[in-house]
């Protein structure tokens, strides 16, 4: 039997290397764009300064980049070395977009990326922007196909299982690829990333402009990511969870966990801005309400019932229980494909196959579960209340003071005095980490929430790894932490020491900080 | 749509050619990487070396994702069970291809002979290493891989790290570590000239002897002791895919039998010993661009050479032989195969225009000079 030592180490790799990922990818996200930006300024102007600004951010761009690359390999991998039964499980549907994403977005982000640093004197300049335009678009489909496979995680549309092969098969590709789950999120994860970008240009011109230094450069920047910026962290906020509520279960065991909701409350249901979860007797020990407000959030609408944990809970026992009879029939078609009551048992209750596997975690006989352990499965379906609402809290807060923030610098940008507001550069300098911790939170929220599932209703997390050793994952683990250690000190080193030197570093003679000898590439 | 054997057929091709994609494009520059701290002595020799591959090694190395991708979508049996069973031998090419995206960045963007020394040794690494590995894991795969599947198709491995780094397979490594040096000997030979010119080609040489002499070791000891697989029950091409439906057995010369059946496919190991050579005296006449054609060509001969050996087995099990994974046991459902086949009709087209284009806007030597002009944009 799996130990849950393994699964834990397992989980824990895989949300080190992914949250970590993530540290690299929004900022590749929205850069790319502002690339485009300015380089699209330069074109149409053809003023030098622009193209300097292309080739500066470029240079940052490139830093981060590379190490976008080196840990997303690392992802690719790791389904197959660490999540070998889910690859088995699902392969036939998630393994599709995955693919695709390489043939259709990495070819361009990767081929392109090479010309846009390379090409300078052997392109035009139509040509030249067309291929920084490539690269965008490459990077920004590459989210779009991954987060189709990561939405399917969330609501698996468009699939079956099949007890023959012991797997889920597609059915329905247009299901997968027009999943709303997916469409949400990338729209809100493309938007933060957008965010990201912008943030990063606006925190390190702000910079330049409080030590006085390429105050052109800076201000030509500054307004492009102040511009940029507003309009990026408007549609995270309002675009973004448009519509990822009310479809999917994997959203209401969600939104019930991360808004500390246990009881169903009557239509519309109010939000708690402040709350203590008391996990143990599923209550909240204190709480702020807002009334309505979650109503609104949630079903868009004043009178559409938000289910309580609960309530959920007692759904999801139901399922258990019907899902024991999915699994005993499964197990003796197993034995005999051509059991005609298993069959028909199997066609009754495959809808709840996934709960009754919950049961695997507890006991290799599943048809012999106690109602102890059907109880603690219960418990199991739904994410710890804690961490969820307040990573939840955090990244909404953030989002609202960089929307602040955002139109603050649009503003000025606009009136053209924001150089003359320290107060403003510095609450910009400050904020550089703040998407970067909206969006890991993010990401907790949306992974963690899905828990103990790997695909929503359908495999627990428990049952989706390799048969691999504990010893395996230490070292793989311990290898891990090493490298990206090492890898972090490196890239932040240098990304720190080209945003200091500034402009300057592209050794056109034009900016301070300039290099007598030569800093290459 | 075509038939579900059809498919399984066309995308065990399809694996093939990705395969032989992945070899020729990010071969070319892991060989690169190998020869640079060889074939480019100097600081700025080696930048030469470097800017060679720069613009493209990127974009080379998605050859790579895809190919896993693919390999996922297509055969997620396979990926599962070889990623996991063999799970430190690709945490060691995951940990080698680090270096790569690092390195060519980073390198030149600090002026200090230690830092770019290291980073130097990091892209050897970065390019000698996956080849190695993967030809150790081929290797491996001829002789059967000890793992089996539970009733719920779980896979278990039994064989530990070590046990892949058997005689045969080391040999095996070297066969496709040869091939990529070779490889990437030649291409430098096209795109440098001078002292590191000069040096590719001697490297060329000496890697194309190697290949010629590993390969032919590796087939003979192939044909006398490693015993192959067949499948001994019959087989319904066109069935739902079941591992455990199937009963195989084991015997010496089984993998050579294929070729006694269609005599035609010799001319794969035949391309081996016609292609390199020819790539050898072609760079030798300076026809740079035809010998790269030719040792691409080779490269088609070794990988199907391989591959067909194999045929239907795509991962044998040594320990229940019944387990093992075929063109027919392993793969999708239809509908996947199909929606992954017209994905790759259309984009793999496209792909192959904008990377010759991209070949073509950087394309002639790369020189001293280049380098003392670009020192701020090149790597
Ligand atoms: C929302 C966006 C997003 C998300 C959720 C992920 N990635 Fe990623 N990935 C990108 C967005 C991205 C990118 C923007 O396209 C990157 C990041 C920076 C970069 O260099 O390209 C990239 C790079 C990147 C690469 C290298 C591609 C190349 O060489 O060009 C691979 C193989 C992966 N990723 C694979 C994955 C996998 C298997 C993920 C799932 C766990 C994953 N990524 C999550
Ligand atoms: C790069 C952005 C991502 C981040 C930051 C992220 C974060 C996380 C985190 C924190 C966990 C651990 C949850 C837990 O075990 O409590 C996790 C698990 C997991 N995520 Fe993601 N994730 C990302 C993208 C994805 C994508 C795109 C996929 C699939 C395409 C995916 C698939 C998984 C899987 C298979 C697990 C392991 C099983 C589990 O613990 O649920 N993740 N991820
Ligand atoms: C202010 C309003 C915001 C709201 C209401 C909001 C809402 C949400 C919700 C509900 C999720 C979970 C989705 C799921 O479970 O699948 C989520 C995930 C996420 N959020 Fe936010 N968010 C906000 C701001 C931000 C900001 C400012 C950022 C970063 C700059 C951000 C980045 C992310 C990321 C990366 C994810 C994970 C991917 C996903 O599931 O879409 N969010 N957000």
């Amino acid at each position: 039997m799996i130990s849950d030592q393994l699964v834990d180490l397992s989980r824990l790799q895989f949300a080190a290397t992914a949250l970590y990922h993530f540290l690299f990818v929004p900022l590749t996200l929205g850069m790319v764009w502002i690339l485009v930006i300015m380089e699209s300024v330069y074109v149409m102007t053809g003023k030098t300064i622009y193209k300097d600004m292309t080739r500066f951010w470029g240079k940052l761009f490139g830093i981060n980049f590379a190490l976008g690359v080196t840990t997303g390999i690392t992802m690719e991998f790791q389904f197959g070395t660490n999540w070998a039964y889910y690859s088995h499980y699902v392969g036939d549907i998630f393994g599709a977009p995955l693919a695709i994403e390489g043939l259709m977005a990495f070819f361009l982000e990767s081929t392109f990326i090479g010309l846009f640093f390379f090409g300078w004197d052997r392109l035009s300049r139509q040509q030249h922007l067309l291929v920084t335009t490539l690269m965008a678009v490459g990077t920004n489909l590459s989210a779009l196909w991954i987060l189709i496979a990561n939405g399917w995680m969330q609501n698996p549309v468009g699939s079956e299982f099949s007890y023959i092969t012991m797997r889920m098969e597609m059915v329905d590709f247009a299901a997968v690829l027009f999943n709303p789950d997916a469409q949400a999120k990338f729209v809100h994860t493309v938007s933060a990333g957008y965010v990201t970008g912008s943030m990063f240009v606006l925190a390190i011109s702000s910079w330049y402009l409080l030590k006085k230094r390429n105050v052109e450069f800076a201000r030509k920047s500054f307004n492009i990511a102040a511009a940029f910026g507003l309009a990026s962290i408007l549609s995270t906020i309002v675009l973004g969870d448009e519509s990822g509520y009310t479809v999917g279960e994997a959203q209401q065991t969600k939104l019930a966990a991360m808004e500390a909701m246990w009881e169903t409350e009557p239509a519309p249901a109010s939000f708690n801005l402040f709350a203590l979860p008391n996990e143990k007797e599923m209550r909240n020990d204190y709480a702020i309400e807002i009334p309505y407000v979650m109503g609104l959030i949630g079903t868009r609408s004043l009178d559409k019932e938000i289910p309580g944990i609960k309530e959920i809970m007692a759904k999801n026992r139901e399922r258990i229980i019907s899902g024991i009879k999915a699994v005993t029939a499964l197990e003796a078609l197993r034995k005999n494909e051509s059991n005609t009551n298993a069959k028909s048992l199997f066609e009754a209750h495959k809808e709840d196959l996934g709960f009754g596997l919950l049961l695997r975690k507890y006991t290799t006989n599943v048809s012999d579960a106690t109602d102890a352990m059907i109880d603690q499965a219960t418990r199991d379906t739904i994410p710890k209340v804690t961490p969820m609402f307040w990573s939840f809290r955090i990244m909404v807060g953030l989002g609202f003071a960089m929307l602040l923030l955002f139109a603050f610098a649009a503003w000025y940008a606009v009136k053209g005095t924001f150089d003359q507001k320290p107060w403003l550069l510095r609450w910009a300098l400050i904020f550089l980490p703040a998407p970067w911790i909206a969006a890991e939170l993010g990401w907790f929220v949306a992974e963690y929430g899905r828990q103990p599932w790997t695909i929503f209703g359908v495999l627990p997390t428990h049952m989706s790894v390799s048969t691999l050793s504990v010893e395996s994952l230490y070292g793989s683990l311990a290898g891990f932490i090493g490298f990206y250690t090492l890898l972090l000190i490196v890239e932040m080193y240098l990304m720190i020491r080209f945003a200091k030197q500034g402009p300057g570093s592209l050794g056109t003679g034009r900016y301070d900080n300039e290099v007598a000898h030569s800093t290459h590439a | 749509m075509f038939e579900y054997a059809v498919l399984k057929i066309i995308w065990w091709l399809l694996v093939g050619v990705l395969l032989v994609g992945f070899a020729i494009m990010d071969g070319h520059d892991m060989g690169v990487g190998t020869l640079l701290p060889f074939v480019g002595k100097t600081d700025d020799e080696r930048r030469v070396v470097i800017n060679t591959v720069g613009p493209h090694w990127d974009g080379n190395q998605v050859w790579f994702i895809t190919g896993g991708g693919a390999i996922f979508a297509a055969w997620p049996l396979v990926y599962a069970t070889a990623f996991s069973g063999f799970y430190w031998a690709m945490l060691a090419v995951l940990w080698a291809l680090f270096f790569r995206p690092v390195g060519f960045d980073y390198r030149s963007k600090i002026d200090n002979p230690t830092w770019r020394k290291t980073w130097d040794w990091g892209l050897f690494v970065g390019g000698a290493v996956p080849p190695l590995i993967f030809g150790v894991a081929f290797g491996n795969l001829l002789q059967g891989v000890p793992f089996h599947f539970d009733n719920n198709l779980a896979s278990y491995y039994t064989g530990s790290f070590w046990g892949l780094l058997n005689p045969f397979a080391l040999l095996c490594g070297l066969v496709s570590t040869a091939m990529i040096t070779f490889h990437g000997g030649v291409y430098l030979s096209l795109r440098t000239e001078g002292t590191v010119g000069f040096r590719s080609q001697r490297a060329v040489y000496l890697f194309g002897t190697l290949l010629i002499l590993t390969f032919t070791l590796a087939g003979i000891w192939l044909w006398q002791a490693i015993p192959g697989y067949v499948i001994d029950s019959s087989i319904n091409p066109n069935a739902l895919p079941n591992p455990l439906g199937k009963s195989v057995i084991r015997e010496t010369g089984a993998w050579l039998s294929n070729y006694q059946r269609y005599p035609a496919t010799m001319l794969l190991p035949l391309t081996v010993y016609v292609m390199v050579p020819f790539a050898m005296l072609l760079v030798s006449r300076g026809k740079n661009l035809a010998a790269f054609v030719a040792s691409s060509l080779a490269i088609v001969g070794i990988i199907g050479t391989a591959g067909f050996s194999m045929f239907p087995f795509v991962m044998p099990s040594s320990t229940d032989f019944g387990s093992s994974l075929t063109v027919w046991d392993s793969v999708s459902s239809q509908l996947t195969l199909g929606i992954m086949l017209v994905a790759t009709l259309i984009f793999m087209p496209i792909i192959i225009i904008y990377t010759s284009w991209a070949y073509k806007v950087m394309a002639g030597k790369v020189t001293l000079a280049y380098i003392k002009e670009n020192d701020h944009s090149a790597y």
